[in-house]
Order: structure tokens, then C-alpha cells, then sequence
């Protein structure tokens, strides 16, 4: 643990915050167009139109702030799935709900012609359900149950399951994978901000649900019988976590892709610098997923400039080696 | 009144029955054991007791009230459960485990008070672990991580503890120290305890009340100088064994028959 007390918490907390309206700014300033802060400034204080101010309203503002909100649900998605399954592995990507969500999305714009976002934002959490009581009940099936080995095996298979689905559409569907490949591959660029505000509520009550059962998945934490024995009703608990997983996920991959890596990563992180008391974690883990997907994102830009790689390659680029680590320590931990 | 009944307690795992129509009175103040074979279903019937499990018939009473139809957390006020062997996350420490203790008295709009801090202080007290309040659990020993849980069910302040097998995995000095520990919460604090235990000698020793389970029914249950027999033994353990004293306490003592080094039969071989 990083942060010994409280007040280095709280402290660290505020650092967070400040950390994470740098980043937003660093992300509006810099990108292939040249701007500078001035320029930034003035497109918020007078916008006289010019390209630059618009380049900065409309392209670089949604996509910092979407980065911001995809990034802490993904990272709060992460850290509820890891304490509901005590699996270390558990995250949207790993567990196919992103799989799931995203082949919902893209059934929706490709055989339906969805065009509304409230819809495709639905059909999104559906595709997450879907994938969540598949993972859960496929991970439960046989003589022991729902163990770490089942629900990660289970995980790997849907995500095998939706993602060839998936491609099988889009091989038969030509035209629509113009449509939806980048945003397959995970991005947060060129979107515009009502997208973001016609999901943004979804994840409001996700994050702020979080931090209300944050106390109650400590209890949980401690195991199935001895939250039950200090009175958590587990099952319900369970349900509502399971509720709040898909709302995050389901609504981050309706914005912008299934990005991958920050909902295993993060949680780990999180646990390093604060502990794992969920009151600190949540928070914490929100802001630090903001943060890594607004540095990605940034850094996303200039790689291969003037091109631009999609932002959950580069998720994945820094998350691989990460998860190599976390696997080889272990289901334990130890 | 009893501090727990049971009323034609039915529990089942899938088809099979574990206990079949179960009815028991657990003396209030107390120490109950339940002994048992291997699968016998006692530990089954203490998480039932604990609302671990949902019984398949029948009802459990907690202070005469059915269990089932009060709300969890009023039960966690009256009643608390040490499973067997707990498993705390990696990293918690003995101060944070304790204080998940406290719980059922807390809510949204009642957060941690003076005497939620004082009930965890006294148990951390009375398990004689202060010193340890800031080490992680993962990092204490056996005996002492079973008192950092024994603390949290203490801190759950309730008048009735139930502990499924608090002893194992210990070594002796550490079986005797827990279970010196709980006799003494039963004494000076009169809590009604119950628990499943392995060793018959111990629970000769510590228990008043004495409950053996054979056959998904109670076997017989009373004092332990009073049931302890060779013939109960025989029953529940399909054991031969000869019932002693126990030369300290003068509770009965079991001494098994079987095969072994016999020091006896060599003296008479040599004299021979």
C-alpha cells in the first residue's frame, strides 16, 4: 500500500482531481492539429470559428471528456467483477461483456439500421446482460460451482463466442464494416458530445452506486458465509453489483468500443496505492482509469502521425505486459 | 426459553438429506458441541442454525422467533458465525477485520460511532490481540489469526457465538487457547456458544451440554458425563473405545482400542 493513512488519502485524492483536469487539458491542446493553450482558451472565452476553435469544441472537447467517462467505468466495471468473483483476471474485456455488448452494437447498426444512440445504448446493456448471466452460468455448471478456473474459462469462451459472431456479420456485411471497425478496435475519437450525454446518466448512477455499496463489498470481500453471518444479503448484493457492471460496461462500449485492458489493470493499481478498503478503491480507481485512457488516448495521436491508432490498441499495448504479470502471480494472489 | 430451537429441521443438498426432521434446544449461557462422524451433518445443522443454509422443512428459532422471518441483520445483532476455516482478503489488517464486526449496526445514515469504537476495542482486549491491530491477517499465525476472527464475532456483540471447527489446522497449545478463550467469554460474560468439534476429549472438557449426531438425526445430547459412553462412541463413531476420567478434570475421557506399539503387552512378554 502506497498511501499509509487517511490524510495521505485525501490528500492523494485531491491530487487525483488536479491530475485528471491537466490530462483533460493536455488532451484538448495536443493532437495533429497545431493548437496551443491560448488558442484553447480563447475557443471556450470568444469562439471566432476558425478551424482551430473548431478542431478544439467539436472534435478534441468530446473526446477528452468521453476518455474521462469511458476510462472510470471501465476501471470501476474491473473493480466490482474482481471483488464479486474474487478472480484477479476479472474485468469486462476478459469476462466478454465488452464481447457481448459490442456484438449487440453491432447486430443493432448493421442489421437493424440503428441510428439512434438511446437505442444503441440499450442494446448495448443488453448485449452485456447476455454475456454476464451467460459467464456466470456457464461458470457455475458442473459439481463445484462458480470457482476462479470456471468463471475465467467461462469468461474466455464467450468472449470467443461474441467476437466470431461479431466477425462472421461483418465478413457477410461489407459495408458495414467501414462503419463499425474503428470503433471496434476501441476509440473515443470522433464522437460527438451528445453521444457521451445520451450515456452519461447510465453511468452516473453506475459510479455513484458504486460508491453507495462500497462499504458492503468489504463485507463481501470477506467471503460468501461471513458476510451472510454479519447480515449482508448476499444474493441481492450480488444483483445489484451485476446491475451496475452492466451499465458501465454496456455504456462504455456503447460510446466508444470495447476498449480493453484499463478494467483489469486499473483495479490493481488501485489496490497498490490505497489498500483495498472499496471506499477508497472506487474513487480512486475511477480517477486513475480516467487518467490512463486520457494518456493513451493522447498518445494514440502521435505514434504514427499523421495517422492515428486506435486507443485500445494502445490500452493494449500497456496492458499486455500487465497482465502477464497478474496471471503469473497467480488466482491467489500469493 | 432456549437460545435456539429447532423445529422438525429438514436440510438437504440437492436430493440428498443431510438432517431429517431435527428438532433441538440449545440452553441459553451455556457451551453446546456437536460431535459427530466424518459427514454426519453436523456442521450442516450449525450453518442452518446460522442461516448459512435455507432448510428444506421445518424452522429454526432464534430466541423463539423463526429465524426466517426476521430481517438478516436483526438476526446478526443476536447471533454471530465463525465459519470454518475464513479467508480474509489479502492485506486486510486485524484492526479493519474487526471492525466488519460491526456491521449490522451500521447504515447509511448511521456511520461509526463511540461505541461501535469501544465494542472493537474490547474485543480486540479481550482475544488479547491489541498489539497485533495493525498487522495484516495473511501475516499472523494460526492460533493468532482464529483470535482476530473470534474478535470480529466478538465485536458483532451478540449473546450467542456459533463457531464451526474453531480449532482446526491448530496445533495443541493453540486448540487449548482458543478453546480456554471461548469457556471464558461463556463464564464471565455469559454468551451462549456453540460449535462443532473434532476432538471428543476437548469437548468432554469444555462443553455443558453435549449433542451427537448419527444417522441425519441427534443421537443423544446431555451433559457429557451423562452420554459419553462406550456405547455412544461405538454408535456415533463406529469406534471401540474404553470411557476413563480424565485424571485433571475428571470429564470423560476416550481411549480408543485398535492396533498400535503396546507397551504393556511387551512388559508381560518380557516377563514371560
Amino acid at each position: 500500500m502506497l498511501l499509509k493513512n487517511n490524510r495521505q488519502k485525501v490528500l492523494g485524492l485531491f491530487m487525483l482531481i488536479l491530475l485528471l483536469a491537466f490530462f483533460i487539458c493536455i488532451s484538448i491542446v495536443y493532437g495533429y492539429t497545431d493548437t496551443s493553450w491560448k488558442v484553447a482558451w480563447d475557443a471556450f472565452q470568444q469562439n471566432n470559428g476558425s478551424n482551430e476553435h473548431l478542431v478544439i469544441e467539436t472534435v478534441r472537447l468530446p473526446r477528452a471528456l468521453i476518455a474521462a467517462a469511458v476510462g472510470s467505468s471501465l476501471a470501476i466495471a474491473g473493480v466490482l467483477m474482481q471483488t464479486l468473483t474474487k478472480n484477479p483476471l476479472a474485468s469486462p474485456d476478459i469476462f466478454g461483456v465488452n464481447a457481448g455488448a459490442s456484438f449487440a452494437v453491432v447486430i443493432g447498426v448493421t442489421l437493424f439500421s440503428m441510428g439512434n444512440f438511446q437505442a444503441i445504448a440499450w442494446i448495448a446493456f443488453l448485449g452485456a446482460a447476455i454475456a454476464t448471466i451467460g459467464v456466470y452460468a456457464i461458470g457455475s455448471f458442473g459439481r463445484e460451482g462458480l470457482t476462479p478456473m470456471t468463471i475465467t474459462l467461462a469468461g474466455a469462451a464467450v468472449t470467443a463466442l461474441f467476437s466470431s459472431f461479431t466477425q462472421g456479420i461483418l465478413v457477410l456485411n461489407e459495408s458495414a464494416l467501414e462503419q463499425v471497425l474503428f470503433w471496434l478496435a476501441g476509440s473515443v475519437q470522433g464522437r460527438k458530445l451528445d453521444i457521451l450525454t445520451s450515456v452519461l446518466p447510465y453511468l452516473v448512477v453506475g459510479w455513484i452506486g458504486a460508491l453507495l455499496f462500497a462499504s458492503k463489498m468489504n463485507v463481501l470481500s470477506m467471503g460468501e458465509d461471513v458476510a451472510k453471518g454479519l447480515g449482508l444479503r448476499t444474493g441481492y448484493i450480488k444483483i445489484i453489483l451485476g446491475i451496475i457492471i452492466i451499465l458501465l460496461s454496456g455504456g462504455a462500449v456503447a460510446v466508444a468500443g470495447p476498449i480493453g485492458f484499463i478494467g483489469i489493470v486499473i483495479p490493481h493499481i488501485t489496490r497498490w496505492v490505497v489498500g483495498i478498503d472499496h471506499r477508497w478503491i472506487i474513487p480512486y480507481a475511477g480517477l486513475l482509469g480516467s487518467i490512463l485512457l486520457l494518456i493513451a488516448d493522447v498518445l494514440a495521436r502521435y505514434i504514427i502521425m499523421p495517422q492515428e491508432v486506435p486507443v485500445g490498441v494502445m490500452t493494449a499495448i500497456i496492458g499486455t505486459p500487465f497482465f502477464i504479470y497478474i496471471a503469473r502471480r497467480g488466482f491467489n494472489g500469493k | 426459553m432456549h437460545a435456539i430451537e429447532t423445529k422438525d429441521l429438514t436440510l438437504s443438498y440437492g436430493d440428498s438429506i443431510i438432517i431429517d426432521q431435527l428438532n433441538i434446544e440449545i440452553p441459553k449461557g451455556e457451551i453446546t458441541i456437536f460431535i459427530g462422524g466424518n459427514g454426519c451433518g453436523k456442521s450442516t445443522l450449525l450453518r442452518s442454525i446460522a442461516r448459512l443454509l435455507k432448510p428444506k422443512l421445518g424452522a429454526v428459532l432464534l430466541e423463539g422467533k423463526a429465524i426466517s422471518k426476521m430481517s438478516t441483520k436483526e438476526v446478526a445483532k443476536q447471533m454471530a458465525i465463525l465459519p470454518q476455516s475464513p479467508n480474509a482478503p489479502e492485506g486486510l489488517t486485524v484492526l479493519q477485520l474487526v471492525k466488519q464486526g460491526r456491521f449490522p449496526y451500521q447504515s447509511l445514515l448511521k456511520q461509526w460511532t463511540e461505541e461501535d469504537e469501544q465494542k472493537v476495542n474490547d474485543a480486540l482486549i479481550a482475544t488479547g490481540i491489541e498489539d497485533l491491530k495493525d498487522r495484516p491477517v495473511d501475516s499472523l499465525s494460526g492460533g493468532q489469526r482464529q483470535r482476530a476472527w473470534i474478535a470480529m464475532t466478538l465485536a458483532q456483540d451478540t449473546d450467542i457465538i456459533l463457531l464451526d471447527e474453531p480449532t482446526t489446522y491448530l496445533d495443541m497449545t493453540h486448540q487449548i487457547e482458543i478453546l480456554d478463550l471461548l469457556f471464558e467469554l461463556n463464564e464471565k460474560e455469559n454468551r451462549t456458544i456453540v460449535m462443532v468439534l473434532h476432538d471428543l476429549n476437548l469437548a468432554c472438557r469444555y462443553a455443558h451440554n453435549i449433542v451427537a449426531i448419527k444417522n441425519r438425526c441427534i443421537f443423544s445430547q446431555g451433559k457429557p458425563e451423562n452420554v459419553v459412553t462406550r456405547d455412544l462412541v461405538k454408535c456415533v463413531f463406529e469406534m471401540e473405545c474404553e470411557i476413563s476420567k480424565d485424571p485433571l478434570f475428571g470429564t470423560p475421557l476416550c481411549i480408543p482400542y485398535g492396533r498400535g506399539r503396546n507397551i504393556h503387552k511387551q512388559a508381560v512378554g518380557v516377563n514371560a
